[in-house]
Parts: structure tokens; C-alpha cells; sequence
């Protein structure tokens, strides 16, 4: 009785504080218009923060303009800098980076995700602490885990150096994970790989925990083996959620910059020159404007069309 | 009759199933061909191949199921 007494009060004080005109034109609206009314200014912010700034990329990939020249004569190009970029073996060999840094980071982060969300979903006693634990390292800042990782791989004072000298026997100073050629991009790989496992697990986690136990209680009375029961039932009924953790890590991934930044920044040399941090590189150190954005409209259409697949893939868990 | 089997061998050949999987080739394919360190001609035509799949995909999703 006291619940709905309030809300009259207050709607009755609101009635008496709106202005008259202002009341007489709202009442007179349809519960479209009204809805519109809410939806506009949403509507104007994507529009001004998304959907502008992504038509202006499209149309300065076109030119050749340079935001260090604005007042340099802007020319239409036509595709000039698709074709640049498209034929590019510095480019290429930026993207086979990235390709290194994807498929390594999934594979890794799959593989570890499914047997972490395996082993805890047999509810052992303190599997709820255990779970808590190692989803950690997913709700750090990336800003913070570049840095501390940073200080892990110091040869000198780290402590990962510490830590496969005791397993292997090897001096700890005679190697640098950040600034060798061959150890850098795995650098990255065990960063990303550490700090994202805990997602894909909590994926896999779900999908196996949306496993019916009657199919594995008619698989014991088949006499099934474990062995069966996993690669007949387990793997394959929790296999749209692995894709669909393994497609959401690959976008992501195929994006990363904050990490790769912070850790070597694209060195040494151009071993780990991710395509984000060419992009980077090209925009801001070259200040070639035109041809950034058509590299990263490229990225952009390769991004969209995983999230397509993406979507379909979310779609088909859902209807599960 | 023939207008009705013309609807039906219409809406038999635009369903989406099959044409969205097909446009999720097309950007797997692009997405592998840009990424891929075999042929320079394959990077090359890695956006042209992304592009067409991700059109295909917004304009088939709006085909019947």
C-alpha cells in the first residue's frame, strides 16, 4: 500500500513542477514519440562519436592528407592507398606478426582455459576460492600488467629470469626476454596468455556446466569410458562455446595494442610490430593521415566481418 | 500454380543458411589471405575477398530463414 503511495506522490509533485506549456505539448505525444524522445540524444552521441568519425576515415583514406600539413593542399587519391598498403611487404610482415601473436596466444589460452574449466568443474572442496584466484589476473588493468611484467622480465632483477634458471640451469642474465629477436614475441604471447586464460576458462566453464548429467548417467549405463564420454559428449557439446571464446579472443587479439606497447613497443627492431602498432606508427610518427586511415579501414572490415561470424556463432550457442 | 512455385523456387534459393555460410567463407578466406606468409598476390587480394563476404553477410542476413 506504502509502495504505490509513493510513487503517486512523487508523480503529483513532478506534474505540479512541470510547466504548463511544457506539460500540454508532452501529453499531447504518442508512446513513439515519447520513445524517440529518449532514444535522440543516445542516437546523436553515437552518431557524432562512431558513425562520424568512421565516414571522415573512409573519406580521408581516399586522400593524401597529412594532419602535421592542415594547411597543405588535401588531394583526392583515389586508391592509391589501398594499393600501397596491399602491396606492402613491411605491412605483410606485420600482419604475419600479428598472425604469430594470434594464433599462439588462442591455441595457448584455449588449450589451458579448457583444462583449468575442466579440472574445476568436478567441484572439488575450495573450488569456488580456486576460481576466484585465477580469475585475478583478467580484472587487472592492462596498463599495470605491461608494467609489472616489465619488471618480471628484467634480467638483472626479475624474477621470471630467477624462475627458469631454477627449472633449466640456465644464468639468469645470459638471456633477455624483451630485447632478444626469437624471445620477444613469445614475451608478449606469455603475458597475454596469463592474463586472458581466466576468460576463456570462464567460457568453457559454462559450457560444460550446461552439460545435462542424465547424457553422462546413459553414458555410464553404455558402459562409456571417461575417454568416450569426453570426446563423445564433453568436447563436442561444449565446443560452441570454446568457438565462440576462441573467435572473441581472436578479435580482440587481432587488435591488441596496449600490451604490445607497453612491453616492446614494436621492438626490437620490428619483431613484434603488431599491425595496431604499424598503425600507430604511421599515423602518428609519419603523420601520413590518408594512409592510416585506409590501413585502418582495412582492419576495421577484417574486425567486423570476425564479429559477423562472431555474432552467428553467439546466435547458435543461444538457440542451444 | 506458376506464380506460386516461382515464389517457393525464390524463397528456396534465397534462404539464409546457406548464403550466410558462404559469405562466413568468403571472411574466413580473406581474414586467413591477409594473415598468411605463403603469396604477396594473396595478401593483396586478402581485403577485396573480407569486403565482399562482409557486404554478402549484411545483405543476406536480411533473407529469410
Amino acid at each position: 500500500m506504502t509502495g504505490n503511495h509513493i510513487p503517486d506522490a512523487l508523480a503529483n509533485r513532478l506534474a505540479t513542477a512541470t510547466p504548463p506549456k511544457l506539460a500540454a505539448r508532452v501529453r499531447g505525444l504518442s508512446d513513439k514519440a515519447i520513445a524517440w524522445l529518449f532514444i535522440t540524444p543516445t542516437m546523436i552521441l553515437l552518431l557524432a562519436i562512431n558513425i562520424f568519425p568512421l565516414i571522415w576515415t573512409i573519406r580521408l583514406s581516399f586522400t593524401n592528407f597529412r594532419a602535421n600539413r592542415t594547411n597543405a593542399v588535401v588531394k583526392g587519391i583515389g586508391l592509391d592507398n589501398y594499393t600501397s598498403i596491399l602491396t606492402d611487404p613491411d605491412i605483410w610482415a606485420a600482419m604475419q606478426s600479428t598472425a604469430h601473436f594470434v594464433f599462439w596466444t588462442i591455441t595457448m589460452q584455449t588449450l589451458i582455459g579448457f583444462t583449468l574449466a575442466y579440472l574445476l568443474d568436478r567441484k572439488f572442496r575450495g573450488h569456488g576460492f580456486w576460481t576466484t584466484i585465477i580469475l585475478i589476473p583478467m580484472m587487472l588493468s592492462p596498463a599495470v600488467v605491461g608494467n609489472f611484467w616489465r619488471f618480471l622480465y628484467q634480467p638483472q632483477i626479475g624474477l621470471f629470469n630467477y624462475i627458469i634458471s631454477f627449472f633449466t640451469g640456465v644464468d639468469p642474465s645470459s638471456f633477455e626476454m624483451i630485447g632478444s629477436v626469437t624471445l620477444a614475441p613469445w614475451s608478449i604471447i606469455i603475458v597475454d596468455t596469463w592474463m586472458w586464460t581466466p576468460y576463456v576458462m570462464l567460457i568453457c566453464l559454462a559450457g560444460l556446466r550446461s552439460i545435462p548429467d542424465y547424457i553422462y548417467e546413459a553414458a555410464e549405463v553404455d558402459r562409456a569410458s571417461t575417454w568416450r564420454q569426453f570426446w563423445s559428449i564433453t568436447i563436442p557439446m561444449a565446443l560452441p562455446f570454446i568457438m565462440l571464446a576462441v573467435l572473441f579472443r581472436g578479435i580482440e587479439n587481432f587488435k591488441m595494442f596496449d600490451m604490445v606497447n607497453l612491453l616492446t613497443s614494436g621492438g626490437p627492431g620490428s619483431t613484434t610490430e603488431v599491425a595496431s602498432i604499424t598503425l600507430k606508427r604511421e599515423a602518428f610518427e609519419k603523420w601520413r593521415t590518408g594512409f592510416s586511415s585506409a590501413f585502418a579501414i582495412i582492419l576495421f572490415v577484417t574486425v567486423f566481418g570476425l564479429a559477423n561470424i562472431y555474432v552467428k556463432a553467439l546466435n547458435q550457442v543461444k538457440s542451444r | 500454380m506458376t506464380e506460386m512455385s516461382q515464389k517457393s523456387l525464390i524463397g528456396r534459393i534465397f534462404r539464409r543458411g546457406p548464403w550466410e555460410t558462404a559469405a562466413t567463407a568468403f571472411i574466413g578466406a580473406g581474414v586467413l589471405m591477409l594473415m598468411q606468409p605463403f603469396a604477396l598476390a594473396l595478401y593483396t587480394w586478402s581485403f577485396l575477398t573480407t569486403l565482399t563476404g562482409v557486404v554478402m553477410f549484411v545483405i543476406v542476413s536480411k533473407f529469410p530463414e
